[in-house]
């Protein structure tokens, strides 16, 4: 590990970061196939139509901010204005765990109009889209986590290079479920 | 993918720079576990892949056997088999004759196909020899991310341990072909190796597929960001381009599989029908499970299915174009046409998967598409098959192990390659498909040339791995045993598959057409018995060599061109002692101005021009 981040200061883009832009093309594959299926499958008919619950659009609103909010706290890092890293980070996290759960309340939602996981096939899908996403999410919440018990620790050797790189391949990877999440309900809502 | 120039300007932003760090001081790799169990070392991690797999290549080939036993001597009594397989052998009460359970028959086809495809020729093949050659031929201490390496070997383990334990369950393994196709695979009820079985079966795979995806990222990352100076993507030797692509194939079809699977396991477990519709069990009707497709699975599938089988071969054919170079003293034959092949083979290989679905009621307009791109991918195969024979016409080939093999390894290509295009024509395939036609040609054109690939890589690159050479003498036998043996196994099958004969079948006895075969497949189950035994003489070579084989005194004992061999025969972590060597010219400057090799490392003379431009 060592060995990768001494190299970084000879190369534009570090290895990693290259490692985590080419493992999101292996996620795009994984929705892709998702969503090729379902448009495949509601053209075979036999499609319940439902509306998408309002939650899922406050959700968007706050995975949105969140992206916001982790930005300016990565560029306050970067000013080395810790306080407002400190800040702005603690608030990304809580917005990202107020986006799992408004994405849990929305389905909670559907529940309440009787459409489970096995009503149809439409339902199926949905479940199968928002829960992978989900457990994108999920995995950005254990690094967003990481990040924040090493901004409250006082140790020095946080607010290094080596520091800016994680903030920084943590909120690439968070921009990018961001963005897959407008795509899926951009989907969704086309699909209605 | 096949942007060159984007991969060019890639080179350019890397050919600066050393990378000088002390990493083979490796003080944190000095306790017994950190060195052999979790080892980030690259070399060790390839140790592991190789040995992994070969274990599982002896336990998946065992299962073939008893399969073979059934097929070729139906009415044996192999009651003798019950203290390894217990309760799936069945014994007659009445007469004592000890019989292959049926159900068993299905798991241990099964269970052959998943290991042998996923385990051994993916894992054992791209895992060993991209772990080993990535680094050393490319110039880097070690891959990009050790630690996500180590972890990739790891997922490999779990997955592995996770199928071995299938294999001890009360109701058997999963039983559903090494496919999974629902409804078998999707309903628990469906069949006895539907149960526990399948669930571990999905389970062992997902894992499988993060290893393929941790590795792939970091085989990827490694060849584009980290060769040494000099090191253009066009100065890399063909192994590193068929890794990098094999890895890139992975890295965008394994997740499509994994999606499938998602929603196998939503069927399984979670009552919805993704792939369900209009079912009975046992005579009665599913009412709540309609509305999915079987068919969207084998899409899905086949949509990993079908680089898959180019993820196995494309290690193979790089580690032959590089032996088969070295041993015929000449430069690969058209060096960049082979690059372009395997670009054209990655990019065609996603357009090709319904050819294994001609049968599905498809669109006959639909199935035209991909018989055209089938054919189509014959061409860049063939390419690559004339550059091989042209490669060692008039060379002055040293005739060993590595380099029969190799041969070997075009052999089989050409001969399953021809019946691919047969198959790969709508209009024949009605009549083959599902018939041991099938069988022969992906046997003969994966199986046995991947596994040809894999022995020349590993009888060439020995000395790279453990300081010593392998023993010549079985070295030779075992591929004349193995190259005759392969013949006269599936040569026969597709005769067999030509009559109509159905592939996966425990039994014949109910058809009189097929009784005529008796005695074929009666030879190609001595065939196989026999085959088998040359490779448990491969393994006996192996491991004794490590030990005793003929010690490694040069350093760069094949007199090669590329960098493994300018490491030290026992290099530590870090690969070089000092400075990493820099790259001067392409990988295949054999025989030139009069001399018999030129290594890579080797600056141009004044206005001479490199090989590979
Ligand atoms: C010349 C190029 C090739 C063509 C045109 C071709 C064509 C086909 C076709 C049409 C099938 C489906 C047959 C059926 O199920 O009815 C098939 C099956 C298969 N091929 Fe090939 N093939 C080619 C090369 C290869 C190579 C290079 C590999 C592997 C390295 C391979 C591995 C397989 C496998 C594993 C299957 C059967 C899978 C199964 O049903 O279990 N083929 N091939
Ligand atoms: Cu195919």
């Amino acid at each position: 590990m060592e060995m990768v981040a001494r190299q970084n200061k000879i190369r534009r883009i570090h290895p990693k970061k290259f490692a985590l832009w080419i493992s999101m093309l292996s996620m795009i594959m994984l929705f892709s196939a998702f969503t090729s299926a379902y448009i495949v499958q509601k053209a075979a008919g036999d499609w319940l139509q439902f509306p998408l619950p309002v939650e899922f659009f406050y959700s968007t609103g706050v995975i949105l901010a969140c992206s916001l909010f982790l930005h300016m706290a990565y560029k306050s890092f970067v000013n080395k204005n810790y306080l407002y890293y400190q800040l702005f980070w603690s608030v990304g996290l809580f917005l990202a765990l107020l986006f799992v759960a408004l994405q849990y309340q929305g389905w909670l939602h559907l529940n309440e109009w009787e459409i489970f996981v096995h009503t149809n096939q439409s339902s199926s899908f949905f479940v199968m889209l928002v829960g992978a996403h989900a457990l994108h999410v999920l995995g950005g919440i254990a690094a967003l986590m990481t990040s924040w018990i090493l901004a409250f620790r006082k140790n020095t050797k946080e607010w290094s290079d080596k520091g800016q790189l994680r903030l920084e391949l943590t909120c690439t990877y968070w921009h990018f479920v961001d963005v897959l999440w407008l795509y899926l309900l951009a989907f969704l809502w086309f699909q209605q | 993918m096949a942007d060159i120039n984007v991969l060019e300007k890639e080179a350019h932003l890397s050919d600066h720079g050393d990378h000088h760090d002390d990493h083979h001081g490796d003080k944190y790799q000095s306790s017994f576990v950190d060195r052999y169990v979790f080892s980030q070392d690259h070399k060790t991690i390839a140790k592991q892949f190789l040995i992994t797999g070969m274990m599982w290549a002896v336990i998946g080939s065992a299962m073939s056997i008893i399969f073979r036993i059934q097929l070729g001597y139906p009415d044996a009594d192999i009651s003798w088999l019950q203290p390894l397989l217990g309760g799936w052998i069945q014994i007659d009460p009445l007469t004592g004759v000890g019989k292959l359970d049926p159900q068993f028959y299905y798991a241990l086809v099964t269970m052959h196909g998943t290991i042998l495809v996923f385990f051994v020729l993916t894992a054992g093949l791209s895992g060993t020899f991209s772990n080993l050659l990535i680094p050393l031929q490319c110039g880097a201490r070690d891959m990009a991310s050790p630690m996500l390496n180590m972890l990739s070997y790891w997922f490999f383990f779990l997955a592995g341990a996770v199928l071995f334990i299938s294999l001890f369950l009360n109701t058997g393994p999963f039983s559903g072909g090494w496919t999974g196709y629902p409804p078998l695979s999707g309903l628990p009820q469906a069949s006895d190796g539907s149960k526990a079985g399948a669930t571990l079966w999905i389970l062992s795979l997902v894992f499988f597929v993060v290893s393929v995806l941790l590795g792939g990222i970091n085989y990827i990352t490694t060849v584009i960001n980290m060769r040494t100076k000099g090191m253009h993507m066009f100065r890399l030797p063909l192994t590193i381009w068929a890794f990098l692509v094999t890895a890139i194939l992975g890295l965008l079809s394994f997740p499509v599989l994994a999606s499938g699977f998602f929603m196998l396991t939503f069927d399984r477990v979670l009552g919805t029908s993704f792939f369900l519709n209009e079912i009975f069990v046992a005579g009665e009707a599913l009412t709540t499970r309609v509305g999915g497709s079987a068919i969207l699975y084998q899409h899905l599938f086949w949509f990993l299915g079908h680089p898959e089988v180019y993820i196995i071969i494309l290690p193979a054919m790089g580690l032959v174009s590089e032996v088969l170079s070295v041993h015929s003293r000449k430069p690969i034959f058209g060096y960049k046409a082979m690059v372009f092949s395997i670009l054209a083979i990655g990019v065609l290989s996603f357009l090709v998967w319904a050819h294994h679905m001609y049968m599905t009621g498809m669109n006959p307009f639909i199935a035209n598409i991909f018989i055209l791109f089938t054919l189509i991918i014959a061409v860049p195969s063939a390419v690559k098959v004339f550059n091989w024979i042209a490669t060692i016409w008039g060379g002055n080939i040293r005739i060993n192990s590595a380099s029969l093999f190799s041969i070997g390894f075009v052999s089989m290509f050409i001969s399953g390659g021809l019946t691919g295009i047969f198959l790969g024509n709508a209009a024949i395939d009605i009549q083959q498909h599902d018939t041991y036609f099938v069988v022969a040609h992906f046997h003969i054109v994966m199986g046995v040339a991947a596994f040809f690939g894999m022995f020349a890589g590993i009888y060439h690159w020995f000395p790279r791995l453990y300081g010593r050479f392998m023993n010549e003498t079985l070295g030779k036998i075992h591929f004349w045993g193995t190259i005759v043996g392969a013949y006269a196994i599936f040569g026969p099958m597709h005769y067999l598959g030509m009559a109509g004969v159905p592939r996966r079948y425990y039994s014949f006895a109910g058809f009189d057409s097929f009784s005529e075969f008796a005695s074929m497949n009666e030879f190609i189950t001595i065939a196989a018995i026999v085959t088998f035994a040359f490779q448990i003489l491969f393994v006996v070579n192996f491991f004794y060599s490590m030990y005793k084989g003929k010690k490694q005194t040069e350093m760069n004992p094949w007199k090669a061109t590329s960098l493994e061999w300018t490491a030290p025969v026992d290099c530590g972590h870090g690969n070089w002692e000092g400075e990493i060597p820099q790259v001067h010219r392409w990988p295949y400057d054999f025989g030139r101005h009069g001399r018999d090799f030129i290594p890579q490392t080797e600056p141009l003379a004044e206005g001479e021009v490199d090989g590979g431009h």
